[in-house]
Protein backbone atom coordinates (compact mmCIF):
# COMPACT_ATOMS: atom_id res chain seq x y z
CA UNK A 1 0.00 0.00 0.00
CA UNK A 2 1.86 3.47 -1.13
CA UNK A 3 -0.29 6.32 -0.27
CA UNK A 4 -0.68 8.97 -2.51
CA UNK A 5 -0.46 12.39 -1.38
CA UNK A 6 -2.94 14.47 -1.58
CA UNK A 7 -2.53 17.18 -4.21
CA UNK A 8 -3.44 20.05 -1.77
CA UNK A 9 -0.63 18.77 1.04
CA UNK A 10 2.63 18.73 0.26
CA UNK A 11 4.56 15.59 1.04
CA UNK A 12 5.74 15.11 4.44
CA UNK A 13 9.27 14.79 2.77
CA UNK A 14 10.69 15.11 -0.46
CA UNK A 15 14.85 15.06 -0.72
CA UNK A 16 15.83 15.68 -4.32
CA UNK A 17 19.64 14.65 -5.70
CA UNK A 18 21.31 14.56 -2.39
CA UNK A 19 24.73 14.10 -2.54
CA UNK A 20 27.52 14.31 0.62
CA UNK A 21 31.41 14.26 1.10
CA UNK A 22 32.53 14.33 5.05
CA UNK A 23 34.72 17.04 5.57
CA UNK A 24 37.56 14.60 5.28
CA UNK A 25 36.70 13.59 1.98
CA UNK A 26 34.82 10.23 2.59
CA UNK A 27 31.75 10.61 0.04
CA UNK A 28 28.57 8.80 1.98
CA UNK A 29 25.44 10.19 -0.43
CA UNK A 30 25.81 9.67 -3.82
CA UNK A 31 22.70 11.87 -5.05
CA UNK A 32 19.56 10.20 -3.20
CA UNK A 33 15.96 10.94 -4.31
CA UNK A 34 13.00 9.92 -1.42
CA UNK A 35 9.47 11.19 -1.49
CA UNK A 36 7.35 10.07 1.41
CA UNK A 37 3.71 11.23 1.21
CA UNK A 38 2.05 12.35 4.57
CA UNK A 39 1.13 9.48 6.70
CA UNK A 40 2.57 7.09 5.22
CA UNK A 41 5.46 5.03 7.12
CA UNK A 42 8.40 3.97 5.54
CA UNK A 43 11.38 1.83 6.36
CA UNK A 44 14.83 2.98 5.09
CA UNK A 45 16.91 -0.16 4.85
CA UNK A 46 20.23 -0.59 4.32
CA UNK A 47 23.65 -2.61 5.34
CA UNK A 48 25.97 -1.17 7.65
CA UNK A 49 27.89 2.17 6.50
CA UNK A 50 25.00 2.62 3.54
CA UNK A 51 24.98 6.17 4.85
CA UNK A 52 21.41 5.59 6.43
CA UNK A 53 22.58 7.63 9.64
CA UNK A 54 23.83 10.81 7.16
CA UNK A 55 20.73 10.57 5.69
CA UNK A 56 18.87 11.04 8.71
CA UNK A 57 21.11 14.13 9.98
CA UNK A 58 20.00 15.78 6.71
CA UNK A 59 16.55 15.80 7.12
CA UNK A 60 16.54 18.39 10.25
CA UNK A 61 20.06 20.48 8.70
CA UNK A 62 22.19 18.78 11.04
CA UNK A 63 24.48 18.25 7.99
CA UNK A 64 24.53 20.82 4.88
CA UNK A 65 26.43 21.81 2.61
CA UNK A 66 26.65 18.81 -0.17
CA UNK A 67 24.44 19.22 -3.47
CA UNK A 68 20.77 18.56 -3.49
CA UNK A 69 17.45 19.58 -1.53
CA UNK A 70 15.70 18.32 0.89
CA UNK A 71 12.14 19.63 2.24
CA UNK A 72 9.83 18.83 4.70
CA UNK A 73 6.07 19.83 4.06
CA UNK A 74 6.92 22.15 1.59
CA UNK A 75 9.55 24.21 3.55
CA UNK A 76 13.27 23.92 2.57
CA UNK A 77 15.86 22.67 5.21
CA UNK A 78 18.52 25.53 5.21
CA UNK A 79 19.40 28.27 7.83
CA UNK A 80 16.90 30.20 6.94
CA UNK A 81 13.75 28.02 8.70
CA UNK A 82 16.40 26.14 10.87
CA UNK A 83 13.56 26.23 14.27
CA UNK A 84 10.84 25.62 12.20
CA UNK A 85 12.64 22.64 10.70
CA UNK A 86 14.09 21.07 13.73
CA UNK A 87 10.15 21.27 15.02
CA UNK A 88 8.57 19.56 12.21
CA UNK A 89 11.31 16.66 11.76
CA UNK A 90 11.47 14.45 15.13
CA UNK A 91 14.59 12.43 14.99
CA UNK A 92 14.96 9.63 18.18
CA UNK A 93 18.50 8.57 17.97
CA UNK A 94 19.21 5.21 18.41
CA UNK A 95 20.76 5.31 21.74
CA UNK A 96 18.18 6.66 24.55
CA UNK A 97 21.14 7.82 26.91
CA UNK A 98 21.94 10.51 24.12
CA UNK A 99 18.51 11.58 23.45
CA UNK A 100 16.97 11.72 27.38
CA UNK A 101 19.81 14.12 28.89
CA UNK A 102 17.71 16.06 31.38
CA UNK A 103 17.55 15.12 35.18
CA UNK A 104 14.06 13.60 35.03
CA UNK A 105 12.27 12.30 31.92
CA UNK A 106 9.40 15.15 32.84
CA UNK A 107 11.70 17.94 31.96
CA UNK A 108 13.27 16.29 29.32
CA UNK A 109 10.11 15.62 27.41
CA UNK A 110 9.51 19.77 28.04
CA UNK A 111 12.73 20.41 26.64
CA UNK A 112 12.07 20.74 23.00
CA UNK A 113 8.32 23.04 23.41
CA UNK A 114 10.07 24.65 26.28
CA UNK A 115 13.32 26.01 23.84
CA UNK A 116 10.68 27.14 21.72
CA UNK A 117 8.98 28.50 24.18
CA UNK A 118 5.97 26.94 24.91
CA UNK A 119 5.26 27.42 29.05
CA UNK A 120 3.66 26.72 32.14
CA UNK A 121 0.10 24.95 31.81
CA UNK A 122 -0.07 24.42 28.02
CA UNK A 123 3.78 23.23 28.82
CA UNK A 124 2.07 20.54 31.06
CA UNK A 125 -0.12 19.56 29.44
CA UNK A 126 1.94 18.95 26.02
CA UNK A 127 4.53 16.51 28.41
CA UNK A 128 1.35 14.75 30.13
CA UNK A 129 -0.08 14.37 26.20
CA UNK A 130 3.10 12.92 25.08
CA UNK A 131 4.29 10.58 28.06
CA UNK A 132 0.40 9.51 27.62
CA UNK A 133 1.17 7.99 24.37
CA UNK A 134 3.64 6.17 24.83
CA UNK A 135 2.38 4.86 27.92
CA UNK A 136 4.74 6.29 30.51
CA UNK A 137 2.90 9.33 32.13
CA UNK A 138 3.15 7.18 35.66
CA UNK A 139 6.98 8.23 35.22
CA UNK A 140 7.45 11.75 35.02
CA UNK A 141 9.32 12.41 37.88
CA UNK A 142 11.84 9.55 37.67
CA UNK A 143 15.49 10.29 36.55
CA UNK A 144 15.80 8.89 33.00
CA UNK A 145 18.80 6.13 34.04
CA UNK A 146 16.63 4.76 36.45
CA UNK A 147 14.21 3.08 33.67
CA UNK A 148 14.33 0.10 31.93
CA UNK A 149 15.63 0.37 28.36
CA UNK A 150 12.52 0.08 26.57
CA UNK A 151 10.99 2.80 28.55
CA UNK A 152 13.68 5.06 27.78
CA UNK A 153 13.24 4.05 24.23
CA UNK A 154 9.90 5.26 24.76
CA UNK A 155 10.26 8.13 26.45
CA UNK A 156 12.80 9.15 23.67
CA UNK A 157 9.45 8.92 21.70
CA UNK A 158 7.62 10.81 23.87
CA UNK A 159 10.59 13.59 23.64
CA UNK A 160 9.80 13.65 20.03
CA UNK A 161 6.44 13.68 19.99
CA UNK A 162 5.73 16.45 22.28
CA UNK A 163 6.81 19.03 19.64
CA UNK A 164 3.82 17.17 17.73
CA UNK A 165 6.55 16.50 14.37
CA UNK A 166 5.25 16.61 10.92
CA UNK A 167 7.43 13.58 10.57
CA UNK A 168 9.13 10.91 13.06
CA UNK A 169 12.36 9.19 11.96
CA UNK A 170 13.76 6.62 14.33
CA UNK A 171 17.40 5.09 14.31
CA UNK A 172 17.45 1.59 14.74
CA UNK A 173 14.26 1.66 17.11
CA UNK A 174 14.13 -1.98 17.62
CA UNK A 175 18.10 -2.42 18.77
CA UNK A 176 18.46 -4.02 22.11
CA UNK A 177 15.05 -4.45 22.79
CA UNK A 178 13.36 -7.47 24.50
CA UNK A 179 10.44 -9.17 22.61
CA UNK A 180 8.28 -7.66 24.31
CA UNK A 181 9.30 -4.00 24.91
CA UNK A 182 9.71 -4.34 20.60
CA UNK A 183 5.98 -5.48 20.68
CA UNK A 184 4.97 -2.34 22.64
CA UNK A 185 7.12 0.11 20.69
CA UNK A 186 5.09 -1.32 17.47
CA UNK A 187 1.66 -0.89 19.24
CA UNK A 188 2.74 2.44 20.01
CA UNK A 189 4.01 3.69 16.62
CA UNK A 190 1.53 1.83 14.67
CA UNK A 191 -1.36 4.28 17.14
CA UNK A 192 0.35 7.42 16.33
CA UNK A 193 -1.31 9.51 13.41
CA UNK A 194 2.03 11.11 12.09
CA UNK A 195 4.40 10.18 8.99
CA UNK A 196 7.08 7.66 9.90
CA UNK A 197 10.78 7.14 8.47
CA UNK A 198 12.56 4.11 10.13
CA UNK A 199 15.51 3.39 9.73
CA UNK A 200 16.14 -0.49 10.39
CA UNK A 201 18.20 -3.80 10.01
CA UNK A 202 15.46 -5.38 11.88
CA UNK A 203 13.21 -6.47 8.73
CA UNK A 204 10.69 -8.71 10.27
CA UNK A 205 10.23 -5.03 12.39
CA UNK A 206 10.08 -3.28 9.35
CA UNK A 207 7.77 -5.93 7.38
CA UNK A 208 4.96 -5.48 10.30
CA UNK A 209 5.29 -1.90 10.99
CA UNK A 210 5.89 -0.16 7.08
CA UNK A 211 4.29 -0.76 4.66
CA UNK A 212 6.56 0.65 1.97
CA UNK A 213 10.64 0.03 2.29
CA UNK A 214 12.99 2.12 0.67
CA UNK A 215 16.72 0.50 0.28
CA UNK A 216 19.71 2.45 0.70
CA UNK A 217 23.12 0.88 -0.43
CA UNK A 218 26.24 2.30 -1.16
CA UNK A 219 24.75 6.35 -0.96
CA UNK A 220 21.99 5.78 -3.76
CA UNK A 221 18.32 4.64 -3.42
CA UNK A 222 18.70 0.80 -4.62
CA UNK A 223 14.96 -0.12 -3.77
CA UNK A 224 11.80 1.32 -3.39
CA UNK A 225 8.32 -1.00 -2.85
CA UNK A 226 6.20 -2.81 -1.19
CA UNK A 227 7.82 -3.39 2.30
CA UNK A 228 6.92 -7.92 1.42
CA UNK A 229 7.81 -7.86 -2.12
CA UNK A 230 11.75 -6.13 -1.38
CA UNK A 231 12.24 -9.02 1.51
CA UNK A 232 10.86 -11.56 -0.94
CA UNK A 233 13.18 -11.01 -3.36
CA UNK A 234 16.19 -12.83 -2.18
CA UNK A 235 18.37 -11.50 -4.83
CA UNK A 236 17.97 -8.61 -4.40
CA UNK A 237 18.25 -8.87 -0.55
CA UNK A 238 21.53 -10.60 -0.84
CA UNK A 239 23.21 -8.06 -3.04
CA UNK A 240 22.61 -5.24 -0.09
CA UNK A 241 23.90 -7.54 2.54
CA UNK A 242 20.43 -7.29 3.89
CA UNK A 243 19.31 -11.27 5.78
CA UNK A 244 16.41 -12.15 7.37
CA UNK A 245 16.01 -14.07 10.22
CA UNK A 246 16.69 -17.81 10.24
CA UNK A 247 13.70 -19.55 9.07
CA UNK A 248 11.26 -16.44 8.90
CA UNK A 249 9.74 -16.45 5.55
CA UNK A 250 8.59 -12.75 4.32
CA UNK A 251 5.36 -14.61 1.97
CA UNK A 252 3.90 -16.53 4.50
CA UNK A 253 3.17 -13.37 7.18
CA UNK A 254 -0.24 -11.78 6.95
CA UNK A 255 0.16 -8.14 7.54
CA UNK B 1 15.54 2.02 42.51
CA UNK B 2 15.19 5.55 44.49
CA UNK B 3 13.15 8.13 42.63
CA UNK B 4 14.32 11.26 42.30
CA UNK B 5 18.36 11.77 42.46
CA UNK B 6 18.07 11.28 46.33
CA UNK B 7 21.49 11.67 47.37
CA UNK B 8 23.70 10.25 50.47
CA UNK B 9 22.67 13.38 52.51
CA UNK B 10 19.40 14.12 51.76
CA UNK B 11 16.37 13.17 53.72
CA UNK B 12 13.04 13.02 52.20
CA UNK B 13 10.54 14.60 54.28
CA UNK B 14 7.75 17.12 54.10
CA UNK B 15 8.53 19.68 56.58
CA UNK B 16 8.22 23.08 56.27
CA UNK B 17 12.07 23.79 55.37
CA UNK B 18 11.99 20.98 52.76
CA UNK B 19 9.25 23.12 50.71
CA UNK B 20 10.93 26.07 50.96
CA UNK B 21 11.75 27.20 47.20
CA UNK B 22 15.66 26.39 46.80
CA UNK B 23 16.82 29.64 46.07
CA UNK B 24 15.71 31.35 49.28
CA UNK B 25 17.42 28.33 50.96
CA UNK B 26 20.81 28.65 49.62
CA UNK B 27 20.15 32.59 50.00
CA UNK B 28 19.74 32.16 54.06
CA UNK B 29 22.49 29.85 54.19
CA UNK B 30 25.18 31.70 52.43
CA UNK B 31 23.99 34.83 54.43
CA UNK B 32 24.26 33.01 57.62
CA UNK B 33 27.67 31.36 56.86
CA UNK B 34 29.17 35.35 55.59
CA UNK B 35 27.57 36.27 59.14
CA UNK B 36 29.04 33.45 61.13
CA UNK B 37 32.38 34.23 59.48
CA UNK B 38 32.46 37.26 60.29
CA UNK B 39 31.35 37.32 63.62
CA UNK B 40 34.60 38.66 66.71
CA UNK B 41 36.29 34.92 67.63
CA UNK B 42 36.30 36.06 71.23
CA UNK B 43 32.88 36.20 71.02
CA UNK B 44 31.96 32.70 72.55
CA UNK B 45 28.65 32.91 73.36
CA UNK B 46 27.91 34.41 69.94
CA UNK B 47 28.96 30.76 68.69
CA UNK B 48 26.84 28.84 70.99
CA UNK B 49 24.01 31.19 70.63
CA UNK B 50 24.42 30.25 66.50
CA UNK B 51 24.08 26.65 67.21
CA UNK B 52 21.16 26.85 68.90
CA UNK B 53 19.84 28.93 65.93
CA UNK B 54 21.09 25.73 63.47
CA UNK B 55 18.99 23.44 66.19
CA UNK B 56 16.09 25.02 65.79
CA UNK B 57 16.16 25.12 62.40
CA UNK B 58 16.96 21.10 62.12
CA UNK B 59 13.98 21.14 64.43
CA UNK B 60 11.72 22.61 62.25
CA UNK B 61 12.56 20.43 59.46
CA UNK B 62 12.47 17.44 61.60
CA UNK B 63 16.13 16.51 60.72
CA UNK B 64 17.35 14.31 63.79
CA UNK B 65 20.13 15.11 65.58
CA UNK B 66 21.89 12.06 64.84
CA UNK B 67 21.46 12.20 61.60
CA UNK B 68 23.24 15.61 61.27
CA UNK B 69 26.10 14.57 63.61
CA UNK B 70 26.76 11.92 61.56
CA UNK B 71 27.22 14.07 58.40
CA UNK B 72 29.74 16.31 60.47
CA UNK B 73 32.08 13.90 60.31
CA UNK B 74 33.09 15.81 56.69
CA UNK B 75 34.48 18.17 58.65
CA UNK B 76 37.00 15.64 60.18
CA UNK B 77 40.09 17.24 58.25
CA UNK B 78 39.47 20.74 59.64
CA UNK B 79 39.64 19.41 63.39
CA UNK B 80 42.96 17.64 62.42
CA UNK B 81 44.06 20.94 61.14
CA UNK B 82 42.99 23.00 64.01
CA UNK B 83 44.28 20.52 66.53
CA UNK B 84 47.44 21.31 65.26
CA UNK B 85 47.29 25.20 65.23
CA UNK B 86 48.13 25.65 68.93
CA UNK B 87 51.43 23.57 68.53
CA UNK B 88 53.01 25.18 65.33
CA UNK B 89 52.05 29.07 65.89
CA UNK B 90 54.33 31.84 67.15
CA UNK B 91 54.21 34.31 69.66
CA UNK B 92 52.75 34.55 73.74
CA UNK B 93 52.57 30.70 74.80
CA UNK B 94 50.61 29.56 78.04
CA UNK B 95 50.99 26.45 79.39
CA UNK B 96 48.50 23.13 79.95
CA UNK B 97 48.74 20.20 81.57
CA UNK B 98 52.52 20.63 81.28
CA UNK B 99 52.15 21.44 77.35
CA UNK B 100 53.30 25.15 76.02
CA UNK B 101 50.85 25.91 73.89
CA UNK B 102 50.45 29.60 71.91
CA UNK B 103 47.86 31.48 72.73
CA UNK B 104 47.35 32.89 69.06
CA UNK B 105 47.11 29.26 68.09
CA UNK B 106 44.49 28.32 70.38
CA UNK B 107 41.97 31.10 69.54
CA UNK B 108 43.13 30.52 65.47
CA UNK B 109 42.05 26.54 66.36
CA UNK B 110 38.77 28.06 68.13
CA UNK B 111 37.86 30.08 65.28
CA UNK B 112 38.26 27.49 62.80
CA UNK B 113 37.03 24.99 64.71
CA UNK B 114 33.63 26.78 65.47
CA UNK B 115 33.12 28.74 61.78
CA UNK B 116 33.93 25.44 59.92
CA UNK B 117 31.51 23.43 62.02
CA UNK B 118 28.52 25.86 61.74
CA UNK B 119 29.61 26.36 57.81
CA UNK B 120 28.93 22.94 57.53
CA UNK B 121 26.36 22.27 59.94
CA UNK B 122 24.35 25.07 57.52
CA UNK B 123 25.17 23.08 54.37
CA UNK B 124 24.10 20.33 55.59
CA UNK B 125 20.84 21.09 56.88
CA UNK B 126 20.83 22.63 53.50
CA UNK B 127 21.99 19.37 51.78
CA UNK B 128 19.36 17.54 53.39
CA UNK B 129 16.08 18.81 53.18
CA UNK B 130 17.08 19.98 49.17
CA UNK B 131 17.40 17.64 46.77
CA UNK B 132 20.44 17.87 43.91
CA UNK B 133 17.82 18.70 41.08
CA UNK B 134 15.99 22.04 43.26
CA UNK B 135 19.63 22.95 44.29
CA UNK B 136 20.53 23.56 40.82
CA UNK B 137 17.44 24.97 40.08
CA UNK B 138 17.80 27.36 42.65
CA UNK B 139 21.42 28.04 41.65
CA UNK B 140 19.95 29.03 38.48
CA UNK B 141 17.24 31.38 40.00
CA UNK B 142 20.18 33.02 41.91
CA UNK B 143 21.75 33.55 38.05
CA UNK B 144 24.30 31.63 38.81
CA UNK B 145 26.08 31.80 34.93
CA UNK B 146 24.07 29.28 33.26
CA UNK B 147 26.78 27.31 31.75
CA UNK B 148 27.84 25.91 35.25
CA UNK B 149 24.46 24.79 36.15
CA UNK B 150 24.30 23.00 33.05
CA UNK B 151 27.83 21.44 33.57
CA UNK B 152 26.39 20.61 37.25
CA UNK B 153 23.63 19.18 35.75
CA UNK B 154 25.03 16.69 33.26
CA UNK B 155 27.58 15.96 35.85
CA UNK B 156 24.07 14.41 37.87
CA UNK B 157 22.56 12.83 34.50
CA UNK B 158 25.51 11.50 33.45
CA UNK B 159 27.73 10.50 36.42
CA UNK B 160 25.66 7.07 36.71
CA UNK B 161 26.00 6.45 33.10
CA UNK B 162 30.22 6.70 32.91
CA UNK B 163 30.48 5.11 36.32
CA UNK B 164 28.50 1.95 34.75
CA UNK B 165 30.94 2.48 31.46
CA UNK B 166 33.74 2.22 33.98
CA UNK B 167 32.52 -0.78 35.45
CA UNK B 168 31.90 -2.20 32.62
CA UNK B 169 35.91 -1.91 31.18
CA UNK B 170 36.85 -2.97 34.62
CA UNK B 171 34.82 -6.27 34.18
CA UNK B 172 35.96 -6.82 30.80
CA UNK B 173 39.52 -6.72 31.74
CA UNK B 174 38.81 -8.99 34.52
CA UNK B 175 37.60 -11.32 32.47
CA UNK B 176 40.57 -11.45 30.68
CA UNK B 177 42.72 -12.58 33.63
CA UNK B 178 43.37 -8.99 34.45
CA UNK B 179 44.11 -7.87 38.16
CA UNK B 180 45.38 -4.02 38.85
CA UNK B 181 48.17 -4.69 41.83
CA UNK B 182 51.00 -2.59 41.48
CA UNK B 183 52.98 -0.22 39.23
CA UNK B 184 53.61 -2.15 36.44
CA UNK B 185 49.71 -2.32 35.64
CA UNK B 186 49.27 1.37 35.90
CA UNK B 187 49.74 1.37 32.18
CA UNK B 188 47.00 -0.51 31.61
CA UNK B 189 44.74 1.55 33.90
CA UNK B 190 46.12 4.75 31.95
CA UNK B 191 44.59 3.30 28.31
CA UNK B 192 41.15 2.31 30.36
CA UNK B 193 40.75 5.98 31.56
CA UNK B 194 42.07 7.18 27.57
CA UNK B 195 39.14 5.08 26.44
CA UNK B 196 36.63 6.02 28.85
CA UNK B 197 37.60 10.05 28.11
CA UNK B 198 37.18 9.57 24.35
CA UNK B 199 33.97 7.62 24.87
CA UNK B 200 32.43 10.29 27.14
CA UNK B 201 33.53 12.73 24.55
CA UNK B 202 31.88 11.23 21.83
CA UNK B 203 28.84 10.55 24.31
CA UNK B 204 29.09 14.34 24.64
CA UNK B 205 28.69 15.16 20.95
CA UNK B 206 25.51 12.46 20.55
CA UNK B 207 24.16 14.38 23.37
CA UNK B 208 24.83 18.06 21.92
CA UNK B 209 23.50 16.81 18.39
CA UNK B 210 20.30 15.40 20.11
CA UNK B 211 20.05 18.27 22.16
CA UNK B 212 20.34 20.53 18.61
CA UNK B 213 17.72 18.22 17.00
CA UNK B 214 15.15 19.67 19.82
CA UNK B 215 16.11 23.48 19.16
CA UNK B 216 18.93 24.09 21.41
CA UNK B 217 20.29 27.43 20.68
CA UNK B 218 22.75 27.57 23.68
CA UNK B 219 20.47 28.18 26.54
CA UNK B 220 18.85 25.49 28.75
CA UNK B 221 14.71 26.43 28.16
CA UNK B 222 13.30 27.75 31.81
CA UNK B 223 11.00 24.49 32.41
CA UNK B 224 10.30 24.98 35.79
CA UNK B 225 10.43 28.50 36.84
CA UNK B 226 10.68 28.53 40.78
CA UNK B 227 9.37 31.60 42.27
CA UNK B 228 9.24 32.37 45.82
CA UNK B 229 6.89 34.67 47.82
CA UNK B 230 7.32 37.25 50.23
CA UNK B 231 6.51 34.87 53.10
CA UNK B 232 8.70 32.17 51.96
CA UNK B 233 11.53 34.79 51.70
CA UNK B 234 11.01 35.82 55.05
CA UNK B 235 10.59 32.97 56.65
CA UNK B 236 14.16 31.42 54.92
CA UNK B 237 16.18 34.63 55.91
CA UNK B 238 14.75 34.25 59.56
CA UNK B 239 17.78 32.10 60.14
CA UNK B 240 20.77 34.77 58.53
CA UNK B 241 18.46 37.77 60.32
CA UNK B 242 18.61 36.16 63.63
CA UNK B 243 22.36 35.31 63.17
CA UNK B 244 23.54 38.97 61.93
CA UNK B 245 21.32 40.30 65.82
CA UNK B 246 23.99 38.07 67.62
CA UNK B 247 27.00 39.06 65.41
CA UNK B 248 26.41 42.76 65.86
CA UNK B 249 25.91 42.11 69.44
CA UNK B 250 29.04 40.30 69.38
CA UNK B 251 30.79 43.72 67.80
CA UNK B 252 29.53 46.05 70.21
CA UNK B 253 29.76 44.02 73.82
N1 LIG C 1 31.96 11.89 10.85
C1 LIG C 1 32.32 11.14 9.78
N2 LIG C 1 33.43 11.44 9.10
C2 LIG C 1 33.80 10.70 8.03
N3 LIG C 1 33.14 9.66 7.56
C3 LIG C 1 32.01 9.29 8.19
C4 LIG C 1 31.54 10.01 9.34
N4 LIG C 1 30.40 9.43 9.77
C5 LIG C 1 30.17 8.41 8.92
N5 LIG C 1 31.13 8.33 7.96
C6 LIG C 1 31.20 7.35 6.87
O1 LIG C 1 30.09 7.54 6.02
C7 LIG C 1 29.56 6.31 5.61
C8 LIG C 1 28.08 6.23 5.96
O2 LIG C 1 27.98 6.23 7.37
P1 LIG C 1 26.58 6.17 8.13
O3 LIG C 1 25.68 7.17 7.53
O4 LIG C 1 26.86 6.28 9.58
O5 LIG C 1 26.10 4.69 7.78
P2 LIG C 1 24.91 3.82 8.40
O6 LIG C 1 24.18 4.64 9.39
O7 LIG C 1 24.09 3.44 7.21
O8 LIG C 1 25.55 2.61 9.00
C9 LIG C 1 30.37 5.22 6.27
O9 LIG C 1 31.30 4.72 5.32
C10 LIG C 1 31.09 5.92 7.38
O10 LIG C 1 32.35 5.36 7.61
MG1 LIG D 1 23.82 4.39 11.53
Amino acid sequence: MTVSPTPLSPASLEVGGLAYAYPDGHQALFGVDLTIGRGERVALLGPNGAGKTTLVLHLNGILTGGAGTVTVAGLPVGKRHMAEIRRKVGIVFQDPDDQLFMPTVREDVAFGPAAAGVKGPELEARVHKALAQVGMADFADRPPHHLSFGQRRRVAVATVLVMEPEILVLDEPSSNLDPASRRELADILRSLDVTVLMVTHDLPYALELCPRSVILSEGVIAADGTTGDLLADEDLMRAHRLELPFGFDPKSVKV
Amino acid sequence: MGAGHAHKLYRHGHSPVHGLPPHTKLAAVFCFVIVVVSTPREAMWAFALYAVLLAAVAYAARVPAGFLLKRLLIEIPFVAFAVLMPFVAQGERVDVLGMSLSVNGLWGAWNVLAKGTLGVAASVLLASTTELRELLLGLQRLRLPPLLVQIASFMIRYGDVITDEMRRMKIARESRGFEASGVKHWGVLAKSAGALFIRSYERGERVHLAMVSRGYAGSMPVIDDVSASRAQWSYALTLPCAALVVCLLGWLL
